[in-house]
């Protein structure tokens, strides 16, 4: 009995040692080299950013298009919600005085009064979002600057929603999965009830060397993607020879958003 | 001492079956939407916070009748004070109970909450709230006990518990600063984003909760032997008239940038709540009742003669609570969402399940002040006889 005892506390012990020895292990064992390869046909870049020309969207799209937005909420498999308070949205429009509130003015030209723009995240250099986010669940990527969500780390608190200045985020108030209308991507994840969701500007797209859904799917090439941090991309190219406006600038999150007008 | 709880006249199971029948109803309905998600609530994309958030947030305020009696007992020497200490500190527990289960049933993923100490973020003003009440809860929960441990031997309390007593003092000031910062640095809530806002939750909290606590202790007093004193009851109601001043002015204060300066944005959330916007009215009903009450509770209060008489007092501090409710628990909240970061207008109201778990998350709290406070009236009967 007594050694028996003994020996049990002699290998609890051990065991004991060898668990807090873990983290010890993994220190001296990590590899410098990351633990897989990028694919080669990624698409890499230091800051994404998009300009949104509207003036193409609406003379060059047909009427009521909604490509850009049907391939997003497609490739996502984003469910339609119909009642507008629990709506899903990454990528929708709304009329100018709405998306660029306090900057029309009783005169606006006509051409733009209640025109529609295109809104999604700004994927914001400076996002709000993630500065709220209790558990680190939204996070910007460091080597991109995409602002994006861990769907599985989401407490559903909603702090990012109160926090970010331009209603880009939804929240599943119900399990959206019989609202999927269309054919299920089963190459991006469902979301579950209970977390918070946004455009992601197409990051898992991004690695396998696509551009992203509504990009892709923006038949006038209104929707122009790039990296701001590369003087020859398209983006700095447009920038560059319009004159452009983000939204909310005087909040001071930095949108990567762009509208040339 | 807990033993203290188990024993008592027929008045006082019947309030705790009471009780407990409003937290069965609330548990049903927390059930329902544990089964259902969030979409049972009046929430949506736009006012993603309402009554649960409100409610969290008046709480917060209602905690602070602890340092209102403790700071003027320890720091000022308020002798007065010294029977009622206890009261506030007891109270302060079950108001920050019920911030705590108000936060738990707001969640998406309540399962998920441990993440918030697994992943901390120092930059989440989230992260720290937690900090700030659950020491709050701590601190008090130690202090009350130890104190009404050492009455009932007739000792003085280890002074490791005085220590604690003089960290309780600021800690109480921090929980209301933190949860003003939750509101206070989003960019784009204009309603919110004012400098005064964690002065305006300090101010509103020492008027509310002080009133709730006179208010317990008139209860206390007729249904036990009981009696906080005059005197004492006369310091807190002054405490309340000064905070209630204040609380008020603080609000002329956010009218007057909004409108003088005539940015829209400013105006807007005012708009809406006391004069309705674009068509949409729904909380204008409330804050005039806010001001009606604010009115006659300032007068009231101000009026020595009135403050010094019981049932005008009593009739104040009735005002002083739902009139801060009312702002704080109701409007603040919601029209910080309104209108949305794209200008349109989108009006909340609670839903019955949503009212149902508030009513079951109150009752939660005032069952664990009924046990704690049939405790510490014991502790004292006992001791006087």
């Amino acid at each position: 009995m007594e050694s028996n005892r003994r020996t049990f506390m002699k290998i609890g012990g051990l065991c004991a040692l060898g668990l807090g020895a873990l983290p010890v292990v993994d220190a001296f064992a990590k590899l410098d080299q990351p633990k897989f390869s990028q694919d080669p046909q990624a698409l890499v870049g230091k800051k994404w950013a998009m300009v949104i020309d509207m003036k193409k969207c609406w003379e060059k799209g047909k009427p009521g298009c909604k490509d850009c937005m049907l391939a997003c909420h497609k490739y996502h498999n984003v469910p339609t919600i119909e009642d507008e308070k629990e709506e899903i949205k990454w990528i929708w429009t709304d009329e100018h005085e709405h998306v660029f509130v306090g900057q029309s003015n009783p005169y606006t030209e006509e051409n733009l009064h209640g025109k529609p723009f295109i809104v999604l995240c700004n994927h914001c250099a400076n996002p709000a979002c993630v500065r709220v986010c209790p558990t680190k669940a939204t996070f910007k990527r460091k080597e991109d600057g995409i602002v994006m969500m861990d769907f599985h780390r989401c407490i559903g608190c909603r702090f990012c929603m109160a926090a970010c200045p331009f209603g880009a985020r939804s929240f599943n108030f119900r399990d959206p999965r019989p609202y999927i209308k269309t054919e299920l991507n089963a190459s991006f994840p469902t979301r579950e009830r209970g977390v918070v969701e946004k455009c992601n500007f197409c990051n898992e797209r991004l690695a396998a060397g696509s551009l992203p859904a509504c990009v892709e799917a923006c038949k006038c090439g209104a929707l122009v993607f790039g990296d701001l941090e590369d003087p020859k991309s398209g983006v700095r190219k447009l920038l560059a020879s319009h004159y452009t406006i983000r939204r909310k600038p005087e909040l001071g999150t930095e949108p990567n958003v762009y509208y040339i007008v | 001492m807990l033993e203290r709880a188990l024993t008592g006249n027929q008045k006082y199971y019947r309030l705790l079956m009471l009780l407990l029948v409003f937290m069965g109803m609330g548990f049903a309905s927390y059930l329902m939407q544990w089964n259902k998600g969030l979409t049972i609530t009046g929430l949506s994309r736009d006012v993603s916070w309402g009554f649960y958030i409100a409610q969290f947030t008046f709480l917060v305020g209602v905690a602070a009748s602890a340092v209102m009696v403790v700071l003027p007992y320890y720091l000022h020497d308020v002798k007065v004070f010294g029977r009622i200490t206890i009261l506030g500190e007891f109270l302060a527990v079950a108001a920050v109970t019920m911030c705590m289960l108000f936060i738990v049933v707001d969640l998406g993923k309540p399962m998920r909450l441990l993440n918030v100490i697994l992943y901390p973020t120092p930059n989440s003003i989230l992260f720290w709230d937690m900090i700030v009440l659950n020491g709050y809860l701590f601190l008090n929960i130690i202090i009350g006990w130890n104190v009404l441990e050492a009455e009932r031997m007739g000792t003085h309390y280890a002074p490791w518990v005085k220590t604690l007593i003089y960290i309780s003092i600021p800690w109480a000031v921090s929980i209301h600063t933190v949860t003003a910062f939750l509101y206070a640095g989003l960019p784009g809530r204009h309603y919110w984003l004012t400098a005064i806002m964690a002065a305006r939750f300090l101010a509103s909290a020492f008027a509310s909760g002080p009133s709730l606590l006179i208010l317990l202790a008139f209860i206390l007093k007729k249904y036990t032997k009981f009696d906080p004193g005059r005197e004492a009851i006369d310091k807190l109601s002054q405490i309340i008239t000064y905070a209630m001043i204040i609380s008020v002015f603080f609000v002329g204060l956010e009218f007057f940038t909004a409108f003088y300066s005539g940015i829209p944005g400013h105006m807007h959330a005012l708009q809406y709540l006391f004069f309705g916007l674009e068509g949409h009215h729904k909380l204008v009903p409330f804050m005039w009742m806010f001001v009606i009450l604010s009115a006659v509770a300032l007068t009231l209060l101000i009026n020595p003669a009135t403050r010094k008489d019981d049932k005008f007092l009593k009739l104040a501090c009735v005002a002083v609570f739902i009139a801060m409710w009312l702002e704080k628990g109701l409007g603040l909240v919601v029209a910080g969402f309104i209108p949305n970061p794209l200008d349109h207008v989108h009006e909340y109201a609670p839903t019955i399940p949503e009212l149902m778990i508030a009513l079951g998350v109150w009752s939660t709290g005032f069952f664990v002040l009924t046990v704690l406070y049939k405790i510490a009236v014991s502790v004292k009967e006992e001791v006087e006889v």
